[in-house]
């Protein structure tokens, strides 16, 4: 490499020229053009499926762009895969970490440049290194702890450590603060803003306009495989972002009605879930919820809420309360489970879309009456009548707005956000009087964000009770007439969302109530 | 996006890459037999004639398929609830003794009454022996690959211990029972088609043949058009859909390896009522374990499964005559040959499917 002095200063850290890319008949990149400045933070934003996370594949060598070139500090550069990356400085931080949990934080950032096939040599030296970049870029975290023991977000500090130690020069995060608490996301700004004061580059990849202008020097902005704007973030708003995003006026608020509250229809008593290793998760939660509201668990993901939705929804036994529902009371000792809790009006979108509420190979006929393939309304004596469910299905699909409206198609080749309205559409269509919603918006575009909401909050006109679980603030705020936050399996906090704001929420769900 | 990149046309899928596969393990073996110093193209006129140049080639071909489908179907049922059975051999062993049974002590009945019980014995025993390694799974996690191959060594041994000291006949030293009343035995398929003036030539193939084909079909209505075969297709596919869904795994893993050991036992229909006519040691004869074979290469589909067991049954019919018209072609080459198209076929049925898949691709881009 020849030296950096004979580069111009002005040439940009990234500059990607006319990349196109197409996956059979879908045209992911149109000829995107996008420079980034040395010792930015530059912000990309856009809808799922706007082609950012294929544009980063490209730039990461996952995929190869069809035509186009990569510039790295003015020079062009072939990236065929990820090693090419990492050799120019380039480094991902995945929505989904990269890490091996029973190993510890050191062992997981030497992994795959370990220096030599005996460790013993090179650890003391790797732990040296490990601490200077800990100090220099505020990346707290302890070197022999366990990863799959630590916080999600310590986990992602893990994952910058790694990027940093193997000479990342230019660091992208995929929606880096979807799985992190407030508090969090505030520690990983600050990192990223020490990142910056030392002459790194950041890509950030979200689909959250405050975070863009909260942290970031330049923004740009795709739709639908096209970059339709680049913008100085201090010249720019969350309005004008928006609307380039989605191509029209957001509404920026949603129209809700004053709760009309009707009488109990799910009352928890006492409830103590367990997980499979034995842990108990849920400890002594009691509340209840009445027609016609929403209520709101807000919480860190892995303060119980996942294990206290499967146990109401009948995928997890007791292990001691009770909760009754429609007047059948449900207990340790008389459990009930997924199917006979519908029969008695009880509907789930569960928050692992793709792995419980559809089953990835299977057409999307097929995931449209799972739980309730016994209906004699898909039957044709002992078979199942599939032109019946396929109509259905169809049927489905115009009033959620599924696309594309195929219903022989496979679930796992739908997008997030049209598995989750096919989904919803499934649970709600059933009319049910309880819906438990855990997550229904995440990794849904702004569109689908959207519909989901007004859905949920037409159901709840309607009469129905809704238990909604998010870790995502707004959400909670947005829909909730009652918040509940969770911590540690308890439910630490009962506040009505007029009083409450976030930084309190933060607090509580941190612990620190 | 990329599952999108990776889609083929059904027919691709199911008939170009199978054949594909099959034309490079027919290449493969071609590299063999020059090797030893004979023609290929010979050695696969020879194989292709004897399975299917003659009444009698055709009637052995079948009659090897049909204890093939019986296996594949009986690793393709368990498969879609995401169980890897490599029990059929043992299953099918015992599921013998089942047949057997009703074949020995009840022959002073009917033969229409004797040929629903003798489907009866098998499919009860085959299953009850599936019930053993299906309970531990579903009750205690001990993985079924494990517990079935255990279990078929057990049923090895349970069948000699009672072959050499309790069936075996009288006054003899080979361990096989005493042959069945005729009343006791499926008619040959000769004497069938012989009854409505159809002239074939003598060969094993028997009345099984058509309640293996029965049972494809019976398959293929229970796993894509019954409640079962959905919920059955649920947890295999994802256990924790079915828990959401109310569907309770371990009933499922139950009731898929009891169908699973049944149609195994169509075997014990085939060889012991059918070919042989009496029970006798290691029947089965490795059927069990190339239904894993037929049931891969079948993409587990029953329709698939049966025209994998006819390719096999081919093999093997076409290897016989191979190993007999040409000396240097020795026994163990044409298993090692029969082995080769397992490989291909089977462990490596998707190695050609991004070349193809890429092919396609550039295809649809020129036209």
């Amino acid at each position: 490499m020849p030296p950096a002095g004979l580069q111009p200063r002005t040439a940009p850290a990234v500059e990607l020229r006319g990349i196109d890319k197409r996956f059979g008949t879908v045209h992911a990149n149109r000829s995107v053009d996008l420079s980034v400045q040395r010792g930015h933070i530059h912000g990309l934003i856009g809808e799922n499926g706007a082609g950012k996370s294929t544009l980063m594949s490209i730039l990461y060598g996952f995929y190869t762009a069809d035509t186009g070139e990569i510039l790295i500090d003015g020079r062009e550069v072939t990236i065929a895969e990820s090693r090419d990356a990492i050799r120019h400085g380039i480094e991902m931080v995945h929505q989904h970490f990269m890490l091996v949990d029973p190993m510890t934080v050191l062992e997981n950032v030497i992994l795959g440049v370990e220096g030599g096939a005996l460790l013993r040599r090179h650890v003391p030296k790797a732990r040296a290194e490990l601490r200077r970049i800990s100090g220099e870029y505020g990346l707290d975290v302890d070197p022999d702890a366990v990863v799959g023991n630590l916080p999600v977000g310590a986990q992602q500090r893990v994952e910058i450590l790694k990027a940093l130690y193997r000479g990342a020069e230019i660091l992208i995060l995929d929606e880096p603060t979807g799985v992190l608490t407030p508090q969090e996301a505030t520690d990983l700004f600050r990192v990223l803003a020490a990142l910056r004061a030392q002459g790194k580059t950041v890509i950030l990849v979200t689909h959250k306009l405050r975070e863009i202008m909260a942290i970031t020097d330049r923004v740009s902005v795709m739709r639908a495989g096209q970059m339709v704007g680049h913008r100085v973030t201090a010249e720019t708003s969350t309005e004008e972002l928006g609307e380039l995003m989605i191509g029209r006026k957001l509404a920026t608020r949603l129209d809700k009605a004053p709760a009309q509250i009707g009488k109990v229809v799910l009352e928890v008593r006492d409830l103590s879930v367990r997980d499979v290793m034995g842990v108990q998760r849920v400890k002594g939660v009691g509340f209840s919820i009445r027609s016609g509201e929403i209520v709101g668990i807000a919480g860190v993901s892995g303060n119980g809420q996942t294990e206290l939705m499967e146990a109401l929804a009948g995928m997890r036994r007791f292990e001691a309360g009770h909760v009754t529902i429609g007047g059948t009371t449900v207990s340790a000792e008389h459990p009930a489970f997924a199917d006979a809790l519908r029969k008695l009006g009880m509907a789930h979108v569960p928050e692992d879309r793709l792995r419980t509420g559809m089953v990835p190979p299977f057409a999307a006929c097929e995931s449209a009456i799972l739980g309730y393939h016994e209906d004699a309304a898909y039957a044709r004596g002992p078979l199942l009548d599939w032109r019946r469910i396929e109509r259905h299905t169809l049927g489905l699909m115009e009033k959620y707005e599924v696309k594309p409206t195929l219903a022989r198609l496979r679930g796992s080749l739908f997008s997030g956000g049209n598995q989750q309205k096919l989904i919803m559409a499934r649970e709600m269509e059933r009319d049910p009087a309880v819906l438990l919603v855990g997550q229904p918006t995440r990794g849904v575009d702004i569109g689908g964000i959207d519909f989901i909401h007004r859905r949920l909050l037409a159901m709840r006109d309607r009469g129905k009770a809704i238990l909604l679980v998010s870790v995502e603030l707004d959400e909670i705020l947005r829909l909730a007439d009652r918040i509940l936050v969770m911590f540690d399996g308890r439910i630490v906090g009962d506040l009505l969302p007029e009083d409450a704001d976030e930084r309190q929420l933060g607090l509580l769900m941190a612990g620190a109530g | 996006m990329s599952g999108t990149a990776l889609r083929l046309p059904w027919w691709a899928d199911y008939i170009l890459l199978p054949l594909l596969n099959l034309v490079l393990a027919l290449l493969a073996a071609g590299v063999v037999v020059l090797l030893t110093g004979e023609s290929p193209l010979e050695a696969v006129s020879t194989m292709v004639g004897g399975a299917f140049g003659s009444g009698e080639g055709i009637g052995y071909t079948l009659y090897y398929a049909t204890d093939m489908v019986f296996t594949g179907l009986a690793v393709a049922v368990a498969f879609h609830c995401g169980l890897f059975n490599i029990g059929a051999e043992g299953q099918a062993y015992v599921a013998g003794l089942g047949v057997a049974l009703v074949c020995l002590y009840l022959d002073f009945l009917p033969f229409w009454l004797i040929l629903p019980l003798a489907i009866a014995g098998a499919a009860i025993f085959g299953a009850a022996y599936a019930a053993i390694p299906a309970w531990l799974q579903a009750k205690r996690g001990s993985h079924i690959v494990i517990t079935t191959i255990m279990t078929n060594f057990i049923a090895y041994s349970l069948m000699e211990y009672l072959l050499v000291n309790v069936l075996i006949k009288p006054g003899q030293m080979s361990p096989e029972t005493r042959f069945f009343a005729p009343n006791a035995t499926l008619p040959k398929m000769d004497a069938i088609l012989g009854a409505v003036g159809i002239d074939i030539a003598q060969t094993p193939l028997n009345l099984s043949f058509f309640v293996a084909l029965a049972c494809v079909v019976l398959v293929w209505v229970l796993i894509w058009h019954t409640r079962w075969g959905y919920a059955l297709r649920v947890v295999g596919a994802s256990p924790r859909a079915a828990v959401y869904a109310g569907i309770a795994p371990a009933g499922r893993i139950m009731q898929s390896m009891l169908l699973s050991g049944a149609l195994a036992g169509g075997v014990a229909l085939n060889e012991v009522m059918g070919a042989q006519g009496k029970l006798l040691i290691n029947f089965p004869a490795g059927y069990g374990f190339t239904g894993i074979a037929v049931a891969l290469m079948g993409r587990n589909h029953p329709l698939g499964v049966l025209i994998a067991a006819i390719l096999f049954g081919a093999l093997y019919q076409g290897g016989a005559e191979l190993a007999f018209d040409m000396p240097a072609i020795s026994p163990y080459l044409v298993v090692a040959l029969q082995g080769l198209v397992i490989l291909f076929t089977g462990g490596l049925a998707t190695m050609l499917r991004p070349s193809l898949v890429r092919l396609l691709r550039v295809g649809a881009a020129a036209r």
